[in-house]
């Protein structure tokens, strides 16, 4: 029997009517989503653009979030976006912003279909993008064996031999994702495991599971398609290869800050960094969830984060309007 | 057979479709044993259909209706291709059961066809008319794929937009074969004109990059 998967959408024309947010979140993921929810339950004029569930879609399910023992990453963005909807949040899912700027005291967001939308404070949740591993043979052998979205792609590798390289929580879940397809998984990490102990014990019931760590991946070999990897064994100091028809990597995320790169202060890796309020090196300007600097890439704390943005965006609304700025926040 | 949709995701592409302008029509190639998803892909055509009365759905057989089938270019079942108000074949096809995430490619492939504004930028437009060769994108994908539908939209998009585009949407592995030959191990995977390659869900900008040089 066929799922169906259907993408959430919200009424479009919504968002043109409104000539000024007081809060606009770029990134609808749980952080944006969650903003929303708070900066709109303070009377805050909200809107959200982006595609719902950013990499909650590329999770087969959830099991660290309190309240849901277990739920399907996509059910779990699907219920953020229907309670975020019970607030008439207008919600821009088909869009995506090309330039953020600030001009006399209000941001710009240029997004791709020519038009500019203004608001008086901005958060950035565009979250992250998959982590490459920077290795000869990477780029080559992507889409020939190379796969960052296990969900995507593990149908292709049925009764084939994969590794995954990492040693976090996504890639102990990429393993329980390839049982039911690969013949073996070799999970190759450069240094121990960091993920749930929950996870690992999983692991102890796969037959076809072989682990090298302190082990790190110096190619992705092959011809036409990729054949396998070489590795350097950190402890033995010896090079070996290891024969696979497919890698999954999952070494955690880069974060998605180009928009705002000429904007704000970021990291050496282009996090975006935050004070305690989430608040960038702009004014008004709010960062929550993988984007940042908060170096636990996790579901709850971006969600956390998202909150704590929207309540600080709130404050600083009100002392701008003390201080004489132009605001039209409603406090409830 | 039970209902492929359930009652909410019944409702929710109801919704979905209202604001349908003009009417669609959508011809579905289904053959005899072996089909394996010909009768839910049927089943899904007529179930979406009714949801809306501005969609006609039309059942063919590859081999009994062959002159309809070379009219579109169909070669595997199941597949089916949409038509705008006016009967005109725009490009716009499926081959496969468009089930899972490639739902919403097809929901907006409908949207589109019906005459809405999908808001490319008038200079994307001009490129997209500007093309002159003929050129076939096909869009390979798996219904667990989160980010194939972007994919095929944008493919769809651009066939409706020129008469000498086609948008393909191939579902990997009811097609392994093809599959197979294409070399696909990761999706979406974009190949125009059975030589040049795309990996992943690119914008209109790389796929209009290469359409230009052919």
């Amino acid at each position: 029997m066929f799922g169906f998967e259907l993408d959430k959408h919200s009424d479009q024309h919504a968002f043109d009517t409104v000539p000024v947010f007081d809060f606009l979140v770029i990134g609808a993921g749980p952080a944006g989503l969650n903003a929303a929810l708070y900066a709109s339950r303070k009377g805050m004029v909200t809107g959200v653009i982006g595609s719902v569930g950013g990499q909650l879609h590329n999770t087969t399910s959830v099991d660290n979030y309190l309240g849901f023992p277990l739920i399907g990453g996509k059910e779990m963005s699907d219920r953020f976006f229907d309670h975020l909807s019970t607030l008439d949040v207008p919600v821009l899912t088909d869009r995506k912003v090309t330039s953020l700027t600030r001009v006399d005291g209000l941001f710009l967001a240029k997004t791709d279909d020519g038009k500019t939308r203004k608001a008086k404070t901005v958060l950035i949740a565009t979250g992250g993008s998959s982590r490459t591993l920077g290795v000869p043979g990477e780029e080559t052998y992507r889409n020939k064996g190379v796969s960052y979205c296990t969900t995507c792609d593990a149908p292709f590798f049925k009764d084939k031999d994969v590794i995954v390289a990492g040693g976090g929580n996504s890639a102990a879940e990429a393993v329980i994702d390839l049982v039911p397809w690969a013949k073996t998984i070799t999970v190759v990490h450069r240094s121990q495991w960091r993920a749930d102990g929950i996870l690992l014990e999983k692991h102890k019931e796969i037959p076809n599971l072989t682990v090298h760590l302190q082990t790190q991946i110096l190619s992705i070999d092959g011809k036409e398609k990729m054949t396998g990897v070489t590795v350097l064994d950190r402890r033995a100091n010896s090079v070996m290869t290891i024969k696979a028809d497919g890698i999954f990597i999952e070494i955690g995320t880069v974060p998605n800050s180009t928009l705002v790169r000429d904007l704000v202060e970021t990291d050496l890796v282009g996090q975006i960094i935050t004070d305690k309020n989430q608040m960038t090196s702009v004014p008004g300007l709010f960062a929550a969830g993988d984007v940042t600097d908060q170096p636990h890439k996790q579901i709850i704390i971006s969600v956390a984060e998202g909150a704590k943005a929207a309540l600080a965006a709130h404050t600083y609304l009100i002392h701008q309007t003390k201080e004489g700025h132009h605001a039209t926040t409603v406090e409830r | 057979m039970p209902q492929l949709l359930n009652a909410d995701i019944s409702k929710q592409i109801k919704e979905f479709l209202s604001p349908m302008k003009d009417n669609i029509t959508i011809v579905v190639f289904t053959k005899d044993e072996p089909c394996e998803t010909c009768p839910e892909t049927v089943q899904l055509m007529e179930e979406v259909g009714a949801l809306s009365d501005k969609i006609t759905v039309v059942k063919k057989d590859l081999e009994k209706d062959s002159d309809d089938a070379k009219l579109y270019g169909i070669t595997l079942t199941p597949s089916f291709v949409m038509l705008d108000k006016d009967n005109v074949y725009k490009g716009v096809k499926f081959n496969g059961i468009p089930a899972g995430h490639e739902i919403n490619s097809f929901l907006s492939a409908i949207m589109d066809m019906s005459g809405l504004d999908f808001g490319f930028p008038e200079a994307i437009k001009d490129r997209i008319r500007k093309i002159g060769k003929d050129v076939n994108i096909k869009v390979f994908v798996t219904l667990s794929c989160p980010h194939c539908p972007g994919a095929v939209q944008n493919a769809h998009r651009m066939a409706m937009l020129s008469d000498s585009i086609e948008g393909e949407m191939i579902e990997a592995q009811t097609f392994y074969d093809l599959s197979d030959k294409y070399q696909v191990s990761g999706v979406p995977k974009i190949v125009i004109n059975d030589v040049h390659e795309l990996v992943g869900n690119q914008p209109v900008e790389a796929y209009l990059d290469i359409l230009e040089r052919l």
